[in-house]
């Protein structure tokens, strides 16, 4: 496992999924002026697993932001398959969240008043896929999470690990090429933690799915990540000194 | 987002707080509501206005009268510097008659035959005035209500009874149908010159018969007043009640009141009752033609009314048209109706009102909902629309419902006034209508109302930061 490896950082991007040049987001407290993201520069392969490691505050998980162009940098660049996700409009950004990455969040984020079948199908609603394709493509992401039998079930009537499931399942029903997953196991005991970890390391196996996952826990990065990026107030660590993060 | 999915996530979304958003559509409903009950009545008080009037055949008719007789019976007080002509005064015989009848869109010129008098029924005496009605009179709208039928001919010995005088007659006006009544009355009876000279001698006969010399050679052509003079002979005539009817149509001012007795005009003009002219054109020595106090001239269309007008004023008559009456209470009813549609509206702002907080409440309470559909590929449009679409889906639902209430609201006004009336022993009216293009337009301001009012909480939320917004708990 490589370590803090920057990939290219100019020329195109042939065979990244997504890179970053130099990118730094700033926000305005009061007078001051916080620097949660600043001057990084990472490139990931297609189809490479990525752990963003860092203590609370460190800046990954808006880099993870930035990165789902939930967030727009305040300066540098980033590529999503040659595209400037810094460049685009808010419409494009939109497509972007829709069609190229899927997300999974620490709190699972399902719409508690929806079915598991109904929350997995929102993003195919919002990606105007045709109606008549739908119902195959739930299937199919829910049998990748082995969730079929819950399908009318609310969120409420799911255990944490399935939630957390059905939240995989909902990021995988539009075939993005990138997953990104913030804490995906932050509110899952550590048995359900290593099976959602498991079931990602499986998603990045067989679709070749290339993922980002912020994390704070080294133990498991370490055990089903490519590679470690450790970031530290705002910046990224480099390799060799990452070792002191907890 | 594709329409049918947006329409289905407002549908879900209205659903899941539905008492809040029920209690907004109700707000909107009663606005809208108002707006309906407001707008039918003022058109439904206008509508009874002019069906009235219309009813009473006055909106096709000019009153043709002498300039004199404008003078000396006023006539409408408005209408009297603008009809007064500079021409002198010309007399409103059967030349002047048939000159009104070849004015162009003039369809009937007829004088108005009304006359006090005395009425046999079932052995009893009853005083009325007799009023003679055209045929023309019966596509009026007067007779539509009618129980029984219209004159079944010109000459027909048949009588139609206002509804007061039948009650008079009797409590079952319906039975009255079919039943014979005796109309006695004083005839005209024209003095030969001989007779006339006679009676100038005699003194006894001096205050029921007066001789004119100067008409007295016109008396050997014909039935006319040979001599100017006339005598009154008391008559008699059975008449067949054939119908009741709720009022008279206006077929001439009504100088001697309301005729209560309506009889075919050409049995009217055959009686020769003495008019309240005949005593001055006889004085003034006009006695050779008849002459009449007033004529109508039914016009073809109530639009050709000022033309006619206008024509029959240059030939040198007074006229008096429903005309300048009419245009006032078109003033009037457009003012009332448009208070009547700002107090609506009042209603159905503050009810939009009502939009703009339920959905500025929505977005706090679904601030995080909005971040995870931004987060999961929403464009701001597609959060906007969702806003505009459950918003214009209360609007809609607020204006059907609004104008069902309001069309409850109109009839229980109708039903209460008409209770009202019955104890007066008055007809029922309906005092609201409602049109159809009255509730495309409630359900249309309620529905654009409504998406205005959503537009500055959709817009809110469409700018919502995905990342503040998935924060927020």
């Amino acid at each position: 496992m490589r370590n803090n490896s920057v990939g290219e950082m100019t020329g195109n991007s042939n065979g990244f999924a997504i890179r970053t040049e130099r990118v730094s987001r700033q926000y305005a407290m009061g007078e001051a002026l916080v620097h949660a993201v600043d001057d990084v520069s990472i490139a990931v392969q297609a189809g490479e697993f990525v752990a963003l490691l860092g203590s609370s505050g460190s800046g990954k998980s808006t880099l993870l932001n930035l990165l789902a162009g939930l967030d727009r940098p305040s300066s540098g660049a980033i590529y999503a398959h040659d595209h400037n996700l810094a460049e685009m409009t808010s419409q494009e950004l939109a497509h972007h969240r829709s069609h190229t990455v899927g997300m999974v969040f620490q709190a699972f984020n399902l719409l508690p008043r929806m079915t598991l079948e109904e929350n997995v199908e929102l993003p195919l609603r919002l990606a105007e896929v045709d109606r008549a394709e739908r119902p195959a493509r739930v299937r199919e992401a829910v049998e990748r999470v082995s969730l079929a039998a819950r399908l009318t079930h609310r969120p409420s009537e799911l255990s944490g690990g399935e939630q957390q499931r059905a939240a995989l399942a909902r990021a995988l029903v539009n075939r993005p090429t990138i997953l990104l997953a913030d804490e995906p196991t932050g509110n899952l005991d550590s048995v359900t933690g290593d099976a959602i970890m498991h079931l990602l390391q499986e998603i990045n196996r067989n679709l070749r799915m290339t993922i980002v996952m912020v994390t704070h826990d080294k133990a498991r990065a370490a055990r089903y990540a490519h590679r470690i990026i450790t970031m530290r107030d705002g910046k990224l660590v480099p390799e060799g000194a990452s070792d002191e993060i907890a | 987002m594709k329409l049918r999915d947006l329409t289905e996530l407002a549908a879900r979304n209205l659903r899941e707080a539905v008492l809040r958003n029920s209690l907004t559509t109700l707000g909107i409903a009663v606005g809208v509501a108002s707006l309906v009950a407001m707008l039918s009545l003022g058109v439904g008080l206008q509508e009874l206005a002019s069906t009235r009037l219309s009813r009473s055949g006055l909106f096709d008719a000019v009153f043709v009268t002498t300039q004199s007789n404008m003078r000396a019976f006023g006539g409408p007080p408005r209408a009297l510097p603008d009809r007064v002509a500079t021409q002198p005064a010309r007399k409103l015989d059967d030349d002047a008659r048939k000159q009104l009848g070849e004015v162009k869109n003039v369809v009937e010129v007829y004088p108005e035959v009304r006359f006090p008098t005395e009425v046999q029924f079932e052995g009893e005496s009853y005083r009325t005035t007799v009023a003679g009605i055209p045929a023309s009179a019966r596509g009026d709208g007067a007779f539509d209500e009618m129980k029984g039928a219209f004159f079944s001919g010109p000459e027909a010995n048949e009588a139609i009874l206002q509804i007061e005088f039948a009650r008079d007659l009797s409590k079952q006006t319906d039975s009255l149908i079919g039943k014979e009544l005796l109309l006695r009355y004083a005839e005209k009876e024209p003095l030969f010159a001989d007779e006339a000279s006679e009676n100038a001698a005699g003194k006894s006969a001096a205050r029921h018969s007066v001789p004119n010399d100067s008409a007295a050679k016109d008396s050997a052509a014909d039935d006319a007043p040979a001599s100017g003079g006339f005598s009154l002979v008391p008559r008699e005539m059975k008449l067949r009640i054939i119908g009741v009817v709720e009022t008279e149509p206006a077929t001439g001012f009504g100088g001697f009141g309301r005729g209560r007795l309506l009889i075919p005009l050409q049995i009217a003009q055959n009686l020769r009752i003495a008019q309240p002219t005949d005593m001055r054109e006889m004085l003034r020595g006009n006695t050779g033609k008849p002459t009449y106090e007033t004529l109508t001239v039914r016009v073809n269309s109530p639009k050709a009314v000022q033309v006619v007008e206008d024509t029959i004023k240059g030939m040198g008559f007074g006229t008096f048209s429903i005309l300048d009456a009419t245009k006032n209470m078109v003033l009037f009813f457009t003012v009332f109706d448009s208070l009547l549609l700002i107090f609506g509206s009042l209603a159905l702002t503050v009810a939009s009102l009502g939009i703009v907080n339920t959905l500025v409440m929505a977005i706090l309470e679904r601030r995080r909902e909005i971040g995870i559909l931004k987060a999961l590929g929403a464009a701001d449009r597609d959060v906007r629309r969702l806003f505009f679409v459950e918003a214009g889906a209360m609007g809609l639902l607020g204006g059907v419902l609004g104008v069902a209430m309001g069309w409850l609201i109109g009839r229980a006004l109708t039903i209460g006034t008409n209770a009202y009336l019955k104890r007066q022993e008055l007809p029922a009216i309906d005092i609201s209508s409602i049109h159809w293009w009255m509730v495309a337009l409630a359900i249309g301001v309620s529905f654009f109302v409504s998406l205005a009012a959503g537009m500055y909480p959709a817009s809110r939320a469409a700018r919502l930061n995905p990342v503040e917004a998935l924060r927020y708990e």
